[in-house]
């Protein structure tokens, strides 16, 4: 294994290995750093600035930077905290996210978003985009309405199931995504079993005949806060190391 | 195979069925078929070898690419705020009138389509448009009636030049009605020119030298940004590769930034030369000139100058002296997308992708054009650079300021009596300038384009340079009978309508911006909603993820800042009752009131059955 390394985040000397990001040495550390376009098992895309610190005092996306000795990160500064609620707050209003009939809800990383930094409604004003619905496939369907342009679907169609079926098109605020083929989704090659379903963290690709499979309240953010897991790392750190 | 997809294919073919030459592949198919629809989109695909809907992304991203069919002659009217105010919505009605069409449509027998443009880069002969590569200048209404009715007799826009403009505007390759309007000649871009002098004195040198020299005279990047210009050299030459790239940024977008097209006009020797020393002194044998798409017309022109330096052995497989330093150059146009004056965009549009911009680090300087080091610079800063080789650069550090040494070539367009080109020095205090461009009158000056800043007479007293009134070369002048909001509302729509889309708060936070302005305009502001920009663009200039977004917020910021009192006569009516005088609850109810056929019985006052 190459050589392990020491940086700081949040005053506290982490370690990492050549070749980590900064988000991936904060979850190794259980420190949790918001993200919505960042996954673990895709290349990172820096596009939703939700995961924002401030490196050596400078903001940089962590999911796309780096880590390096010696490097000196602030993960939760009070305005960080603020930018990334306001980028949520954007988010909500740029698309038609209605949580109370969403089939993702309690399951949704955006609305886990919402819940964990205590927004209880958007400062901005609903843009109410009209944004169109895909079911032409058999088991699979999409609802931009609910899209927040991460592209996650783009990136593990791509790379994990070897397909692309899906890319963006357009540009600004027209951006949306669309699918390899000339006739819509159900033209594509995709399946309902692709990884490109299943990392869609709000309820824009779901998988036909699954609705409430899993009841409302037993639902992973219903349970815990988005985060939780990373966290539970520290604490069980925490507490191994008291008990030494 | 049908005949369509036989041409594409030949089109892909002369790429090399190269999936990075995709600009230029699209750019072909775009010309021949006046659009690039689902057939055409599959016939490239599977020529080139990716899945269609690749293709169709970067179609749809630029802005001179259409997926469906536009006609063989496009109006292009510029419509920024400075063609707006010398009465571009009268030659837009005099073109809608004429051709009985409205913006973004094609005449019933596909022939010509009428679109909008942002800045062309013409803003110091407005009202312009672009028709098809053909820059038409100093429109008004019968100059648009009599141009259709010449359009629809012999369907050729280059004969709609009657009168060719100055110098180079005239040579036989240009054949551009165009005019300089270079109103200020300094030491460094407008002097005169000994072609080869410099490149010769920077081959007798060692590149380490070279890139000294550059160091010593502190030049500073000329597009905006102002990155010291040896440092990147000395990154991208330290860069370990097997290919190195020199990129010219000739993507000049800003809106009333037009000094770069002079450049290319009248000093193209003087910044090939600039490419060819720093691919000397980096490393590189490539050079690409990125050429925005609203200068096509200048490209057959700068390809003979280039030919012709290869021809007198001063671009090539060896250089004068040098037979082991080879260095070719190649212009890559763009399409029209602000954005790709990023430099990481500009990177991926020679790629054949999105104009989105990388993420960095890595840096161009370390991986940048194809994964190689590149390095990226402003058109006006390699020109500085072949001046600096010839004359020294203790004699370049001595002109301008102390922090800014050297000219800088201003644009400057808007309110004052001779709008032009200017190479001043920098330091020069920008009521001297207004003074010199003949605006003694002026109420606010847009310095260093929308994402500059709005500055108002308590600010004139300031020196233009980098640590002062930044600019990477636009100056807009606003005269005291201009609505400063409005100004500031058309800046946003640039913004909202250039921003790649990529990143959450340029995305988002440029619409809400816009909407609020528009809402500060309508009389519907609220003494809360200073804090809400300050904080919302704060937000922008912290997370975005390249400098458009980091700046777009500026218009607003900096407005707010310099005229307050604008802001604060909008203020909508304070209830007292903390909800927002934006929300406009008959607005809101409109539509449900025309569903149910009758008004709101509430907000009438009860009279509303009906």
């Amino acid at each position: 294994m190459s050589k392990t390394f020491t940086l700081t985040i949040d005053n506290t000397a982490v370690k990492a290995e050549p070749g980590w990001t900064i988000l991936q040495a904060a979850d190794a550390a259980g420190v949790y750093i918001p993200r919505l376009c960042g996954h673990k098992d895709l290349v990172p895309h820096g596009s939703c600035r939700v995961c924002t610190v401030l490196v050596n005092g400078r903001p940089q996306s962590a999911c796309t930077t780096p880590a390096t000795p010696g490097m000196v990160v602030d993960t939760a500064t009070d305005e960080l905290k603020e930018h990334r609620k306001r980028l949520i707050e954007m988010l909500f209003v740029e698309g038609n996210h209605f949580c109370m009939f969403c089939e993702r809800s309690g399951g949704c990383e955006l609305q886990a978003l919402g819940y964990r930094f205590g927004m209880l409604s958007p400062r901005y004003p609903y843009q109410f985009p009209v944004r169109e619905v895909d079911a032409s496939h058999p088991d699979v369907m999409v609802d931009r309405n609910r899209c927040i342009l991460c592209g996650r679907c783009v990136r593990a169609s791509r790379d994990l199931d070897g397909r692309s079926a899906f890319q963006f098109v357009g540009r600004g605020p027209e951006k949306r995504i669309a699918f390899n083929a000339a006739d819509g989704l159900g033209g594509t090659d995709i399946e309902a079993a692709d990884r490109a379903v299943e990392v869609c963290p709000v309820g824009a690709i779901l998988r036909k005949r699954e609705g409430y499979r899993v009841p409302i309240g037993q639902r992973p953010y219903d349970r815990d806060p988005i985060g939780s897991d990373i966290e539970a790392k520290a604490a069980a750190a925490a507490g191994a190391g008291e008990e030494d | 195979m049908s005949e369509t997809d036989a041409a594409i294919a030949e089109i892909c073919e002369r790429f090399g069925n190269d999936r990075t030459r995709l600009m230029d592949i699209v750019a072909a198919v775009q010309a021949d078929r006046g659009g690039v629809d689902g057939s055409a989109l599959d016939a490239i695909a599977s020529a080139v070898g990716v899945p269609r809907v690749e293709v169709e992304s970067l179609v749809t991203f630029y802005a001179f690419f259409s997926d469906r069919p536009k006609g063989g002659i496009v109006i292009r009217l510029c419509d920024d705020i400075i063609d707006e105010m010398f009465g571009a919505g009268k030659v837009e009605r005099a073109f809608r009138e004429a051709l009985e069409i409205g913006i973004g449509e094609t005449t019933p027998d596909g022939r010509i389509t009428l679109e909008r443009a942002p800045c062309i880069g013409l803003c110091d002969q407005a009202p312009a448009a672009l028709i098809n590569d053909v820059p038409v200048t100093y429109l008004s209404g019968d100059r648009a009636r009599e141009m259709v009715a010449e359009l629809k007799q012999h369907g050729d826009p280059r004969k709609l030049v009657h009168r060719l403009g100055d110098g180079n505007n005239a040579h036989p390759r240009v054949r551009s009605m165009v005019h300089n309007g270079i109103r200020k000649r300094g030491a460094v871009i407008f002097a005169e020119m000994e072609r080869g002098a410099a490149l010769r004195r920077a081959l007798a040198m060692s590149p380490v030298e070279v890139i000294r020299d550059i160091k010593t005279s502190r030049l500073r990047g000329r597009g905006g940004a102002g990155f010291p210009t040896g440092m990147k050299w000395d990154f991208t030459r330290a860069a370990e590769a097997d290919r190195k790239f020199v990129f010219c940024n000739a993507d000049e977008g800003e809106p009333g930034t037009f000094k770069d097209r002079v450049i290319l006009t009248e000093c193209p020797d003087l910044l090939f030369e600039g490419m060819t020393i720093a691919g000397y002194a980096i490393g590189a044998t490539e050079g690409i000139v990125y050429l925005r798409g609203e200068y096509a017309y200048l490209r057959e022109f700068l390809e003979e100058v280039l030919e012709q330096r290869r021809k007198d052995g001063l671009l090539g497989k060896s250089l004068p002296g040098r037979p082991e330093a080879a260095f070719d150059i190649r212009i890559q146009m763009g399409a029209g997308a602000y954005i790709c004056g990023e430099e990481t965009a500009l990177i991926s549009s020679c790629e054949g992708l999105r104009g989105d911009p990388k993420n960095r680090p890595p840096f161009p300087a370390q991986r940048g054009y194809l994964g190689f080091p590149t390095c990226v610079n402003n058109v006006e800063t390699l020109c500085c650079a072949a001046r600096i080789l010839e004359k020294g650069p203790g004699w370049f550090a001595e002109l301008g300021s102390k922090g800014s040494p050297g000219t800088k070539l201003l644009s400057v367009s808007g309110d004052c009596s001779i709008p032009g080109v200017y190479e001043v020095p920098f330091g020069i205090r920008l009521d001297a300038l207004l003074e010199m461009v003949g605006a003694p009158n002026a109420a606010a000056v847009q310095v260093g384009g929308p994402s500059g800043r709005l500055v108002g007479p308590d600010e004139f007293k300031r020196m233009i340079c980098y640590d002062h009134l930044a600019t990477g070369g636009s100056v807009m002048v606003f005269g005291p009978q201009r609505d400063l909001l409005h100004v500031v509302e058309r800046f946003m729509d640039f913004f909202v309508e250039e921003s790649c889309g990529y990143c959450t708060p340029c995305r988002v936070g440029n619409v809400l911006l816009r909407q609020k302005v528009a809402d500060f305009r309508a009389g519907r502001g609220a003494a809360s909603d200073f804090a809400w920009i300050e904080e919302l663009g704060d937000t922008m200039k912290t997370a975005s993820r390249c400098g458009l977004g980091q700046t777009s917020a500026n218009p607003v910021l900096s407005s707010l800042q310099a005229f307050r009192d604008l802001y604060e006569s909008r203020l909508g009516p304070d209830r007292g009752d903390a909800f927002l005088p934006a929300f406009d609850i008959r607005g809101a109810l409109a539509e449900s009131e025309r569903l149910a056929g009758r008004a709101s019985v509430v907000y009438t006052g009860g009279e509303g059955e009906g």
